[in-house]
């Protein structure tokens, strides 16, 4: 207790997980986070948990599947090419309210892309990614502490609302070493699994883990009780943090994960030129904290700037939520380049001394 | 009045929505009777496809599953590696288990999960209305081989037993029918041994049933019945294909 420990980020998700009871894991090689697979083929066994190497992410969230619907606390791994392949399962998953835990530690794309830290897999995350009506919760810490608490987060969130949980890092945060504290946290009070599919063991009516409604009335009913479930996720797990956001702001930044870190530099050099900025970072992607720009928006005098490694993803939910009220501008780098300080002040310095936006 | 008959309590009573004259009811009755038989209804878990059968969940008294289209085996890992002490079984068609999720089930079988496959050959893809399936035979007529399976364009139906049986990790499989009395009450028996493996942890085991499709097959029950013996027999030939009993003797 209160010892810190240096971990490489991808070696501090496997404990996280291992620390927050989980009983199984699947998964399938995949850069730039084989090393969660690794240290969890090391660590299972010795436990009497179980870990299996899938034959693809396509079987591995299957088997997250067959697990989860048993009432264990179970995970899989991934990466970007990965993630794709499980779309369908992911589908699945939200469909049966199934809780367990997908990492996602994202790299360059589309297709095979690069194996360099990126962003650009927001779009997937958030916005289904599988077919259907469905959310599911995505976390995306900005250090290895914070991946380390979002990871038990991340599990009770799953077992609290019966859904997938996601937890989004970029390769930089997988790689990168940094002291952490596996700090022992008062558990959240969370519900009798009496759904899962144990076996009878006495039980007269049989539990059935199923996405299926063949009655429109009936797949109406499931998604209206989905939606509202979505609703109170929104309302009680929506997370974020705002930094220097209290003072009249001359431009307020939004980022997640990695490039957040960036940002928080940014406005420290800013400074220097007398410019004040701030800056919304959501910790949940999905619920975005719509709040966070309610709180924002009379304090920033030239709008949001929205610093990304994509193409532009998350701003679209940042124009949804400030919805016309400031101007917004996007500054991303892609294909694994990381945005550099110097060029996203550079952005700054175009809207706020000379009034230019260059974001469609 | 004395009961001279009693439906299996591995069955639940919800009617089966499948065509008058398919076997793939004779089958889940075959299942549930085994299950009942070997004392083991309260630990077993079976997982249902997507294919006819996707409405199987309802038909089983056991908890069930509903896997998507091929993924049976890769849930039923998850399964019985989440709860070792359980009776996992899978139920799939030849679309399911020999097309989509080919890949599923040779991993499921090399890594000797300890599960029970049992895999219904029917020739065709029956839910979706009578396409070819990787099981369809040389000549057969679907509604994607209009022609006739040219084995130039759409290649050769696997042999799906044969194949599981080269891996190490399968350690019971067998090729049974149900076009006869006699038969049916062969593949209870094949059934039941591949179950009694799973309990006594010797590996994957799985039963292929040659079935029939009457719907698509565009033939009465009886007529279906003769076409299984006639076309089906002579390519997919019944009998023990793998049992590590018989090879460690
Ligand atoms: C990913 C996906 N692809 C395709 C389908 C459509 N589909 C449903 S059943 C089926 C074929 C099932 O045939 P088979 O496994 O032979 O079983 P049968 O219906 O003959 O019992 C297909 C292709 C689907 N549900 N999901
Ligand atoms: S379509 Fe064929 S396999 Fe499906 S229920 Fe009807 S007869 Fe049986």
């Amino acid at each position: 207790m209160g010892n810190k420990v240096l971990m490489k980020g991808t070696e501090a998700i496997g404990e996280a997980a291992v620390r927050a009871d989980c009983q199984c894991f699947f998964g399938y090689p995949i850069t730039p986070q084989t090393e969660v697979a690794a240290y969890m083929a090391k660590k299972m066994p010795k436990l009497g948990r179980a870990f299996v190497q899938a034959e693809s992410e396509v079987a591995a969230i299957n088997m997250v599947y067959g697990a989860a619907g048993t009432g264990v606390r179970c995970m899989t791994s991934s990466s970007s090419p990965g993630i794709s392949l499980m779309a369908e399962g992911i589908s699945y998953l939200a469909g049966a309210e199934l809780p367990c835990l997908i990492i996602n530690i994202v790299r360059g794309g589309p297709g095979l892309g690069s194996i360099q830290a990126a962003q650009s897999d927001y779009f997937q995350a958030t916005k289904g990614g599988g077919h259907g009506d469905y959310n599911m919760p995505v976390f995306a810490p900005s250090s290895v502490q914070e991946m380390v608490d979002l990871i038990q987060d991340a599990f009770d969130v799953a077992d609290l609302y019966r859904t997938p949980s996601m937890v989004m890092g970029d390769g930089m945060l997988g790689q990168m070493m940094e002291p952490v504290e596996f700090r022992e946290r008062e558990p959240r009070r969370l519900p009798e699994k009496d759904w899962a599919a144990t076996g009878l063991l006495g039980r007269t009516k049989h539990n059935v883990i199923n996405s299926l409604y063949l009655e429109p009335e009936e797949l109406e009913q499931h998604n209206t009780r989905l939606q509202a479930k979505y609703k109170t996720i929104q309302e009680n797990e929506t997370r974020y943090e705002l930094f220097h956001c209290d003072r009249e702001n001359d431009l307020i930044l939004v980022a997640y994960g990695t490039t957040s870190r960036i940002c928080k530099n940014v406005i420290k050099a800013a400074e220097k030129d007398g410019i004040k900025l701030g800056l919304v970072r959501p910790i949940t992607l999905w619920p975005f904290p719509d709040q966070a720009f309610e709180e924002t928006v009379t304090r920033t005098k030239f709008g949001y700037l929205s610093v990304e490694m994509s193409a532009g993803q998350m701003v679209e939910d940042v124009r949804l939520a400030v919805n016309g009220r400031k101007p917004i501008d996007f500054y991303g780098r892609t294909g694994g380049m990381v945005p550099h300080p110097d060029d996203i002040l550079a952005r700054v310095k175009q809207m706020v001394l000379e009034g230019v936006s260059l974001w469609h | 009045m004395a009961l001279t008959f009693e439906k299996t309590k591995g069955l639940t009573d919800v009617p089966t929505h499948y065509c008058p004259g398919c076997t793939h009811g004779i089958i889940h009755r075959l299942i549930a009777e085994v299950i009942e038989e070997l004392g083991v209804l309260d630990k077993t878990i079976g997982v249902a496809p997507v294919g006819c059968a996707v409405l199987a969940y309802d038909y089983f008294s056991c908890d069930m599953f509903e896997a998507s289209h091929g993924r049976a085996p890769a849930v039923a890992t998850g399964i019985k590696r989440a709860k070792p002490d359980s009776v996992v079984f899978t139920y799939q068609g030849d679309g399911d288990l020999a097309a989509i999720g080919t890949a599923e089930v040779v991993h499921a079988a090399t890594r000797g999960e300890k599960i029970t496959t049992v895999f219904v050959n029917n020739a065709i893809y029956g839910m979706t209305g009578g396409q070819m399936a990787p099981t369809t035979l040389p000549g057969q007529v679907t509604e994607t081989s209009p022609y006739g399976r040219d084995t130039q364009l759409a290649g050769f139906p696997i042999r799906v037993s044969e194949m599981i049986s080269t891996l190490e990790g399968a350690c019971y499989v067998e090729r049974v029918s149900v076009d006869s009395v006699k038969n049916v009450l062969k593949t209870k028996k094949a059934i039941k041994k591949a179950f009694e493996y799973q309990l006594a942890g010797k590996g994957f085991s799985m039963v292929e049933v040659l079935s029939t499709c009457p719907t698509n097959w565009g033939l009465s029950p009886t007529e279906a019945m003769g076409w299984l013996r006639e076309n089906m027999i002579p390519y997919y030939s019944l009998g023990v294909k793998k049992d590590i009993a018989g090879e460690v003797k």
